[in-house]
């Protein structure tokens, strides 16, 4: 008997050990956004403020030009999933429903371009930058974030269109459809879910995106092109110890992605299996 | 190629697929246009990729063969140099050191990776499901957290006079750490980048784990237990030889995506203390963009690059094999 209850709540158990593990870095990053400066610096953590304060979110959105990375975040990063996603429809479509020559090669070139070392190749784009005289502007960072994003798209929206069966599709030509409204009509609204799956990977890269915006657009002040991921690392280095400040800084820079992830959910699992597992 | 090398017949492509479909006649043979179909298709992404993929990477090698630094980048000149920066970093100490730090590094977290993932995975196949719910929002909002806000959440948490972490340390009897420094030493700042990067790539592995667990048929497990196999052998001859291909491309991931990490490494403490915790990435920027000889640091990105490449390689070989089953 004794065994069997052991064997029966150890799962449970170490559940609750990991979910505490994940979720307690998250916890403490609200917590500490809404906790009075007192409560943040004592000597025994508050682990459950019963006295909240906005403060911290002042001082954090009043900091120089917060609105406009904000805006500058968005543009980028929702400009770069949009053009990988009309870029991408075309090229999956080929490639999960065509027989052509080339066709494997394309797929191992979308293979190895998912895994492009974007981290080392900052110099060599910052110098192709420099020389077409664009540093300091979303132009190139929105080019370079939809090339970062559109392996990714390709393959995951191929595996979406191969999900859905060829025959809806002949039907609908048997039924006078050219192949072009047979697509139109029948298999694009059955990716909806496979393209805002693939949208929300996108944006996720796109937003959290920190090595090539740091040296191409260096320049601070009124005007300038920076993102969020930029002011959040400087953040630190501006506020010193201000870790309230600090905290609802980095809320304020996660929110949105936590949302879309919690809204999107069961697709982002879904999603994601069906491009990672195969078979 | 195919398509120059067939007979061309020129006919609108919603005729040749309307009239095989309407009318019953045998197709009629692919136009032109259809047959060029897939190319129009794809030549919006191969022209990204050409223009906005393969640029940087060619220029990266080209760069790597030049003498550039500050003075030469502000003047515009082009000075090749030859073989001089790959001589100079391959006889380089620091050079090497960061190899071996690298992989290192990339080694630990995979290991750690692959085995929690894992291990989640299959406890999320066990719970019941309230339980398996609360796991994965857990999971799923580590896993969304942002790098950049997740660092900073982590060096608030590894702070050395406020962070919780030093606190529950210490009134765990470990006293010594009641005020440590995580970022004075080289173990220290290791540990929590380490942390960090496990703690949010776990999820993935687990999820995904989990999603293929749920495709073995129950027999085979009843089989295996018939037949009075335990827990280890199960997973072991039933496990892990339906989820093979999920291990494979899953651990090379996790290897590819540690091995260039950067924004941790960068936002937990710059590859602080001294250097000592720069990877080959980091060493690249560093050497590159914060030092100005961006020669050199274009160099040790194409020996990053290269190294990549071999890492890349093996595994390919299995996806290609799995690729013709496709």
């Amino acid at each position: 008997m004794r065994r069997s209850i052991i064997g029966r709540s150890w799962p449970n158990a170490i559940a609750v050990v990991l979910f505490v593990f994940f979720i307690f870095p998250v916890y403490w990053m609200f917590s500490t956004a809404f906790k009075q400066n007192s409560d943040i610096i004592s000597k025994t953590p508050v682990f459950f403020p019963l006295r909240g304060t906005l403060e911290h979110f002042g001082t954090a959105t009043g900091a120089a030009q917060f609105w406009e990375m904000v805006g500058n975040s968005f543009t980028v990063t929702v400009l770069a999933v949009l053009g990988s996603l009309v870029i991408a429809t075309l090229a999956s479509f080929a490639i999960a429903r065509m027989k052509f020559r080339g066709r494997k090669s394309f797929v191992l070139v979308i293979m190895l371009a998912q895994m492009a070392p974007w981290e080392v190749m900052t110099i060599a784009v910052y110098m192709i930058v420099r020389d077409g005289d664009m540093l300091n502007s979303l132009v190139p960072l929105t080019a370079f974030y939809m090339m970062m994003v559109l392996p990714f798209t390709i393959w995951t929206l191929r595996g979406f269109i191969a999900a859905v069966p060829k025959e809806l599709e002949e039907s609908a030509m048997v039924d006078g459809c050219t192949r072009t409204q047979a697509f139109v009509k029948v298999v694009f609204p059955l990716l909806a879910p496979g393209l805002m799956t693939t949208s929300l990977f996108g944006f996720i890269t796109a937003w959290n995106e920190l090595p090539l915006v740091l040296i191409l657009n260096k320049a601070t002040g009124p005007g300038s092109a920076q993102t969020l991921p930029l002011w959040l690392t400087s953040f630190q280095s501006l506020f010193g110890d201000d870790w309230g400040a600090t905290m609802a800084a980095s809320t304020l820079f996660a929110i949105p992605v936590l949302i879309i992830f919690l809204f999107l959910q069961r697709n982002a699992v879904g999603g994601m299996t069906a491009g990672a597992v195969k078979g | 190629m195919a398509v120059q090398s067939e007979p061309v017949r020129v006919q609108s492509p919603k005729r040749a697929a309307g009239d095989a479909l309407n009318s019953g006649r045998p197709f009629a043979g692919p136009s032109l246009l259809s047959r060029s179909a897939p190319y129009l298709l794809l030549l919006p992404a191969i022209l990204a990729t050409l223009a906005l993929l393969g640029w940087p990477l060619v220029k990266t090698f080209e760069l790597s063969f030049q003498n550039l630094n500050k003075r030469q980048l502000i003047l515009h000149l082009t000075e090749w140099n030859g073989f001089a920066n790959y001589t100079d970093q391959l006889t380089s100490s620091e050079f090497w050191h960061t190899t071996g730090r690298t992989i290192a590094f990339t080694a630990v977290n995979v290991v750690l990776i692959m085995g929690g993932g894992t291990l989640v995975g299959l406890l999320l196949n066990r719970l019941g499901k309230k339980m398996r719910i609360l796991l994965q929002a857990a999971l799923m909002l580590a896993w969304a957290m942002p790098i950049v806000a997740a660092a900073t959440v982590f060096s608030w948490l590894f702070d050395s006079r406020f962070g919780v972490v030093n606190w529950v340390l210490d009134q765990l009897g470990w006293h010594d750490m009641a005020d440590y420094n995580w970022y004075s030493s080289q173990t220290g700042t290791f540990f929590v980048i380490v942390l960090l990067i496990v703690w949010q790539s776990i999820p993935f592995v687990a999820f995904n784990m989990y999603a293929g667990l749920t495709t073995i048929p129950a027999e085979l497990y009843e089989a295996a237990r018939m037949d009075g196999a335990g827990a280890w052998r199960i997973f072991r001859w039933v496990v892990f030889p339906s989820l093979k291909p999920f291990f494979l491309s899953t651990t090379f991931l996790e290897i590819i995506w540690v091995f260039k990490s950067f924004a941790q490494i960068l936002a937990v403490n710059a590859g602080g203390p001294q250097g000592l915790t720069q990877t080959l990435p980091f060493y690249a920027y560093i050497q590159g963009t914060g030092n100005q000889h961006y020669g050199i640091g274009a160099t040790i990105a194409v020996l990053t690059i290269l190294m990549l490449v071999v890492l890349m390689a093996y595994y390919f070989r299995i996806i290609l094999k799995q690729e013709d089953e496709l």
